[in-house]
């Protein structure tokens, strides 16, 4: 048994660090696959619109709606970083920070109502 | 049973090194019983052999802090009745330093992270100069004084996680301390101090977790001195004052 | 993570706030009837607004993941030796501007 067995439950600020580690993780990989798509643009796109059908498959659209949400939360959350460390001082940081994710899930959602 | 009529507490103490155990004490209940009491009443009256550290019994001096419950506390201001379980408590050393034994942990990595982070006043002047008049409502001095109470206990660097995955992080008491110098127009240190917090473990290792602000017994927000650190070194490195 | 990363990862945040922002909003312009090419060609092709704001949004987010990748490495693998982490990062911020290079060549230039 370790002395940390019982450690204390981890707060909503520690939860919002993971989260916005890995929404960015998740993103950085996305990167280069979202690139080399965009990349059979080349000439006249027709490569990219057979891209498109079999983007139109709903199991990707749910995949897109999941980037949404990466994408939304990394930038939210981001934003509630650079306002911490750069402006006065504000509370209530986890409750700004489950909004940040709230809004994000929001976003998300009306993306997938949107092209479902 | 006490004579308050309140059924004994079940306290589990950690006993011995890194590799010790748990084990559990009976202690009559009291009121206005603190942590500090049960773990005082197991030494005297069940193991003379418990390790553990105190000394002011009032809140000023900092050495009794320890894991109770799962969380960091200041023992000696810790009522019983406002943390135990049912009657149940548990009392561990604090996490992220060294047990030395029992309650009693090595807190040299937090004092000398003390040290690295500058943390030490250097006088701009001698003892034959005019005293310098620091009027307490200018921005610098309230920015000091809004971190300044630190009672160096180490109950934020216990509850830190970013200690506890990067060794080489000074941790929010340490970089704390910085940032109150940082706004003492009297010291001498300044560029020093800001290189020494804007290293590999300096101030940009904080992930604003505010673990330190929500356990910190004397309610500082070390979380917002490091970030106003994190403001001060991006500055001095932008104007070429400190390095990389 | 030192004071230099420190400031070009907050620099490269604060430069990608807006263009994140038009970018979630070109994203939900484009897909209200389903994404063709011809749509963002006829967009992007030849326009040097566009050039520039995904050219500069690429180096942007090169430089951001890149770094955060090296702190996730340097905290999250244990024995990983900085070196090593600053030279995984590297490598993967180089790859991102290549792609991402070519991608911002093929919607612009084609």
């Amino acid at each position: 048994m370790s002395v940390g067995a019982l450690s204390r439950r981890r707060n909503a600020l520690w939860y919002a660090a993971l989260v916005h580690r890995l929404s960015g993780l998740g993103l950085a990989v996305f990167l280069p696959l979202h690139f080399l798509t965009l990349a059979l643009a080349v000439e006249d796109g027709a490569r990219l619109d057979g891209f498109f059908r079999f983007a139109d498959m709903p199991a990707v659209k749910l995949g897109e709606t999941g980037l949404v949400f990466l994408l939304a939360v990394h930038f939210l959350g981001g934003l509630r970083i650079l306002f911490v460390e750069n402006f006065t001082w504000r509370g209530n940081q986890a409750k700004l920070a489950s909004a940040a994710g709230g809004l994000a899930m929001l976003l998300a959602f009306v993306f997938l109502i949107r092209v479902l | 049973m006490t004579p308050s009529g309140k059924p004994d507490l079940s306290v589990s103490i950690w006993r011995g090194g890194a590799d010790g155990a748990y084990r559990t004490y009976s202690v009559p209940s009291r009121d206005s019983q603190t942590v500090l009491d049960v773990v005082t009443y197991v030494q005297r009256h069940l193991d003379p052999t418990l390790s553990y550290r105190f000394a002011c019994r009032v809140g000023m001096c900092g050495s009794c802090a320890m894991t109770v419950n799962g969380r960091p506390r200041w023992t000696c201001r810790t009522h019983v009745s406002r943390v135990a379980k049912g009657d149940k408590l548990t009392v561990g050393p604090l996490e992220n330093l060294p047990v030395v034994k029992d309650l009693a942990t090595d807190m040299r990595p937090f004092f000398e992270k003390w040290q690295d982070a500058k943390g030490v006043f250097e006088p701009s002047k001698t003892r034959d100069d005019a005293i310098e008049p620091i009027r307490p409502d200018t921005r610098q001095r309230q920015l000091a004084d809004a971190g300044v109470e630190c009672i160096n206990c180490g109950v934020c660097y216990a509850a830190c996680d970013t200690v506890k995955w990067n060794t080489d992080y000074l941790g929010p008491a340490a970089l704390n301390r910085a940032w109150t110098l940082a706004n003492d127009v009297r010291d001498a240190g300044q560029t020093e101090r800001l290189q020494a917090v804007a290293s590999g473990g300096g101030c940009h290792a904080c992930h604003s977790h505010q673990s330190c602000q929500e356990h910190c017994p004397q309610t500082l927000n070390p979380t917002a001195s490091i970030a106003g650190l994190k403001r001060l070194t991006a500055l001095a490195y932008l104007r070429g004052e400190i390095e990389a | 993570m030192n004071v230099r990363l420190y400031v070009w990862q907050r620099g490269t945040a604060a430069l990608m706030a807006p263009l994140v922002l038009v970018h979630l909003a070109v994203i939900f312009y484009a897909t209200r009837q389903g994404l063709t090419a011809a749509d963002i060609l006829g967009r992007t092709r030849g326009s040097i607004t566009w050039g520039l704001f995904y050219g500069v949004f690429v180096l942007a987010a090169a430089i951001h993941a890149s770094i955060g990748l090296r702190n996730i490495l340097v905290e999250w693998v244990p024995g990983l030796r900085s070196r090593a982490a600053a030279l995984i990062s590297t490598a993967f911020g180089a790859v991102l501007v290549a792609l991402g290079a070519r991608a911002v060549a093929a919607v612009v230039l084609g």
